[in-house]
């Protein structure tokens, strides 16, 4: 019996049918809190500790699950394509955009760590917050950081971005289509533009667009602002 | 039959050509990033056809938040990691997701082509 609870056809079954769940509350209530994801977490992790399935048993169960991340992400590059239309014309506004994003969210991060007497290694592991976790990690082992700090508020910001984010752009009066998808993927990297996915097929071809650039622009930015502040000497 | 293992397949090889790429730049940028750039362009200077991705795109794209439940498990392991900073960590994450958001989401709104 244990064997087949450590299966991996239970663990994908256990998966697939939370994230359904997930799906049919959200479906059921309209509610932006209602995330599939949070909700199929919220299944998941006690029904793991109450069949005390550790996290590796997991892991390897659910291979398969977080193998299709890779493949989804190239498959964004289908929907750009099909928003070619609309990245026309929007380059420039698009590259501000996101410039100004990740310098924001670079630096709000270091002043609201040092308000709070937080240590320059914590600084440096969150930096990368926003961007997507391979890109994450290597900046923060660049600067310093530690590599798995930055990995778990990788996912925290990108739940909250997902969980939070369309009440945030709803009080922010962000509407126009192209701006939520960019805000999403820009604030919560794969993570945001999955739920900017289930916005619609305009808001997640932007948000794939935006995981891309503010990964690349927060690399180059990250070490740039750690020398001005490092001259400055503040 | 076949062209639902085309597009499979076409989707899997630029994953691979992405990853291949990333190897070659010392990995600054992810192999999936890399090969979503790639299908676009090759999709934009027709090299593939459109209908040949589109079934198994649309299937990856609208089921991508599934994809991040083993990632999003992870948190009943690492959650530690926080210590004795998780106050400033939890502030930081949501005051810098919301300056994030209004500050992409504004100029976007103000200053890009409806």
């Amino acid at each position: 019996m244990r064997e087949i609870i450590c299966s991996e056809p239970f663990i994908l079954a256990l998966v697939l049918c939370s994230y359904y769940v997930g799906l049919r509350i959200e479906r059921a209530t309209r509610l932006s809190f209602a995330n599939p994801l949070l909700i199929a977490l919220i299944i998941i992790i006690p029904t793991l500790c109450l069949l005390d399935i550790d996290y590796p048993t997991f892991e390897r169960g659910s291979h398969f699950i977080n193998f299709l991340l890779g493949p989804s992400v190239v498959a964004l590059g289908f929907t750009l394509h099909r928003q070619i239309d609309l990245i026309k014309g929007n380059v420039m506004a698009i590259l501000c955009a996101i410039f100004a994003g990740s310098v924001v969210g670079i630096v709000s991060v270091i002043i609201i760590c040092r308000l709070l007497g937080a240590p320059q290694e914590v600084i440096t592991s969150l930096q990368p917050k926003s961007v997507t976790t391979p890109i994450a990690l290597g900046i923060s082992a660049n600067t310093g950081g530690i590599v798995s700090l930055t990995a778990i508020t990788v996912v925290i910001c990108g739940i909250l971005g997902s969980v939070a984010g369309p009440a945030m752009l709803k009080v922010l009066r962000i509407r126009n289509k192209i701006a939520k998808g960019l805000a999403l993927g820009a604030a919560a990297h794969g993570i945001g533009t999955s739920r900017a996915m289930q916005m619609g097929p305009v808001e997640g071809a932007f948000g794939g667009m935006a995981i891309g650039l503010m990964g690349v622009i927060t690399a180059i930015l990250v070490p740039i602002i750690m020398k001005i502040i490092e001259s400055l000497g503040i | 039959m076949i062209n639902g293992v085309k597009g499979v397949m076409l989707i899997l090889t630029f994953l691979a050509l992405g990853e291949v790429v990333s190897h070659f730049i010392y990995n600054f940028i992810p192999g999936n990033v890399i090969g979503m750039v790639l299908l676009f362009m090759a999709l934009q200077f027709k090299v593939v056809n459109p209908h040949s991705v589109e079934y198994i795109s649309l299937f990856l794209v609208r089921n991508m938040a599934l994809f991040f439940v083993p990632a999003g498990v992870g948190l009943m392991v690492s959650y530690r990691l926080l210590g004795e900073h998780w106050l400033s960590i939890t502030l930081a994450t949501v005051l810098s997701t919301f300056l994030v958001i209004a500050t992409v989401g504004h100029i976007q709104q103000k200053f890009g082509k409806k």
